[in-house]
């Protein structure tokens, strides 16, 4: 009996003693991968495919790189490089002045590269005839002072809106530029009963089954299977269908450019990754994932 | 030898089993260091009691009423589901089926408590809220409604494997007796099993109500995460722990945001402290009885 108890505690010994190595020795293994250069890339869920098709041919030529992406929207990015857990923030938008100010106390200096275009695409189901809107419409839509698509000529059906989160850039965009229509500091923010969904695919998602809903997700994640309105500025203006050729000359109302933002000026790994998406090859590489090219 | 085993092994079990209490306080203690500060400038009641939640707008509105009320209509529905099938299939597995028959269904039931709450979510939402949509004929099948349900099928495995292993404890000495004093078998089921069960059913059905309102993935994808106060069941809602999860990642560190979030988790551990609190309160009730 004194054996058998003795055993035991030898084996509940020897089991801890082998956890302890091995976490020892993941900790080694952590350590070496740590002097291979790594890079973190975060942000923006609307550009977050682009910058990781953008990072495989970039690590296809540096093949000892290490380059994680993640999205989680573009304010998540800017809040990781100022709480310092990422080198580089892709971002749908500029850096707002709240965010400048918290860099600053922390050392902070974020730098600005601009890689693409975007045009923001208002979607609805392929069922609704609505196809065409202006942005004082869109506004009086997602702050549900129309909550009927009557009101534009179709069945008695409540609008189901859809937004991003608020941490998200396309979000942020939408409620400057339609929204407040450009107005600074006004206070006009989505209607409370709009469906604040988790990320683009989802919007879209939800506008594929869903007739009643309207949603506005980045130019690249629209296709044939749902309907992308056209916008107008107002209602003498024309209504212009978001293409690459309207995003670049500027006549789509709501398009807006896509950004990295490095901590300072970028050097060694950074630097040679921002210079590759700004190069030939990698606005090619914008241009293959939908988005408009800055040149 | 044995001496100096018998201390170290007893030293052992003491730290494991004090180090609940150890970690429950010191998750109190943190949530209530990053949270207390913002109550204090922003208002107790203003936050409780405030009816819209605009974290970025400017100046911002940090009102939970919509939250709490959101989570709270989630949990309310999935009880209402899980509770009545939970316990009927507890007491089917232990005391009517019979053997083979048995064996599958606790096997499933383990299978069915083993399904990641994403899984969960995300079959929600592309098998169950079209069709919610279409059969209760409502604008979006985000519902609360929706989450409920799904919320249901994560609390029975939980409520189901607790609430059996109570009803099989009870005495068999108590079920002879019954039965031999005349009683029918729904009789002995539900005057005497059920009676001396409660106890452990209760217990069963407050971890269950635990795993629902502390539940997020799932809910996150599927109750609409709309900020507003929802007249009824079908209509999207939004809980504290889908706020939580979805807008960590944006606060930064120390912000007023990040604090609010943490004030949220502040309420929710609240909440469940009243839960369990009210549970052991019954228990020890039921107990002297």
């Amino acid at each position: 009996m004194k054996l058998s108890n003795f055993t035991i505690y030898m084996v509940v010994v020897l089991v801890f003693l082998s956890l302890f190595t091995c976490a020892k020795m993941q900790q080694k293994n952590k350590k070496h991968i740590k002097r291979t250069l790594c890079m973190q890339i975060k942000g923006s869920d609307t550009i977050v495919t682009l910058v990781q098709a953008l990072t495989e041919n970039f690590v296809k030529q540096n093949p000892s790189l290490n380059v994680s992406v993640t999205g989680g929207g573009s304010g998540t990015g800017f809040a990781s490089l100022i709480n310092g857990t990422c080198d580089v923030v892709m971002s749908s938008r500029e850096i707002d002045e709240r965010e400048k100010k918290l860099a600053k106390n922390r050392h902070i200096v974020p730098t600005e590269f601009k890689i693409g275009l975007d045009g923001l695409a208002v979607v609805v189901n392929k069922n609704n005839p609505v196809d065409k809107l202006t942005i004082e419409q869109l506004g009086n839509i997602f702050m549900a002072k129309i909550t009927n698509w009557k009101v534009f000529g179709w069945v008695n059906k409540k609008i189901v809106i859809l937004s991003r989160e608020s941490n998200s850039g396309t979000h942020m965009f939408f409620k400057a530029h339609v929204l407040r229509n450009s107005v600074r500091n006004a206070n006009d923010e989505f209607a409370v009963q709009s469906l604040m969904m988790p990320s683009s695919q989802a919007i879209y998602d939800e506008v594929l089954q869903n007739s009643n809903a309207v949603g506005y997700v980045g130019m690249g994640f629209t296709n044939e299977k749902i309907k992308t309105i056209s916008v107008a500025v107002n209602k003498i203006s024309d209504y212009v269908y978001p293409t690459r050729e309207s995003v670049t000359n500027g006549t789509y109302p709501i398009s807006r450019i896509l950004y990295l933002y490095t901590n300072g000026k970028p050097q060694g790994i950074v630097k040679m990754f921002i210079d590759y998406a700004i190069s030939d090859i990698g606005q090619k590489i914008v241009l293959e994932a939908d988005f408009v090219p800055i040149k | 030898m044995r001496l100096s085993i018998d201390t170290i092994v007893e030293a052992v079990i003491f730290i494991c089993g004090i180090i609940s209490v150890i970690f429950v306080v010191l998750i109190f203690g943190f949530l209530f260091k990053e949270g207390f500060d913002f109550l204090k400038d922003f208002g107790i009641l203003r936050f409780v009691t405030g009816k819209f939640w605009y974290p970025s707008s400017n100046p911002a509105l940090f009102g939970i009423l919509p939250l709490v009320v959101g989570s709270l209509l989630v949990t309310f529905g999935a009880c209402a589901v899980a509770i009545p099938i939970g316990v009927m299939a507890a007491l089917y597995i232990s005391e009517v089926a019979p053997k083979n028959m048995r064996d599958i269904l606790k096997s499933s039931v383990e299978l069915m408590a083993a399904v990641p709450s994403v899984v969960v979510g995300f079959v929600g939402m592309t098998t169950f809220v079209p069709v919610v949509k279409v059969f209760f004929n409502v604008p979006t099948g985000l519902t609360a409604f929706s989450g409920s349900i799904m919320l249901a099928f994560m609390a029975i495995p939980t409520i189901v494997t607790i609430s059996e292993d109570a009803i099989r404890s009870v005495p068999w000495q108590y079920k002879e007796g019954a039965l031999a004093l005349g009683a029918t078998k729904w009789q002995t089921l539900r005057r005497v099993v059920l009676k001396a069960a409660m106890p452990g059913i209760i217990a069963a059905i407050m971890l269950g109500i635990g795993r629902v309102i502390g539940e997020t993935m799932a809910v996150m994808m599927i109750t609409g995460n709309a900020a507003c106060i929802p007249n009824s069941i079908f209509e999207p809602v939004r809980t504290m722990t889908a706020t939580i999860a979805a807008e960590m990642g944006e606060t930064v560190k120390g912000g007023t945001h990040y604090k609010a979030l943490f004030a949220i988790g502040l309420v929710l551990f609240l909440i469940t402290f009243i839960v369990n609190f009210v549970a052991d309160l019954f228990l020890r009730k039921t107990q002297n009885r």
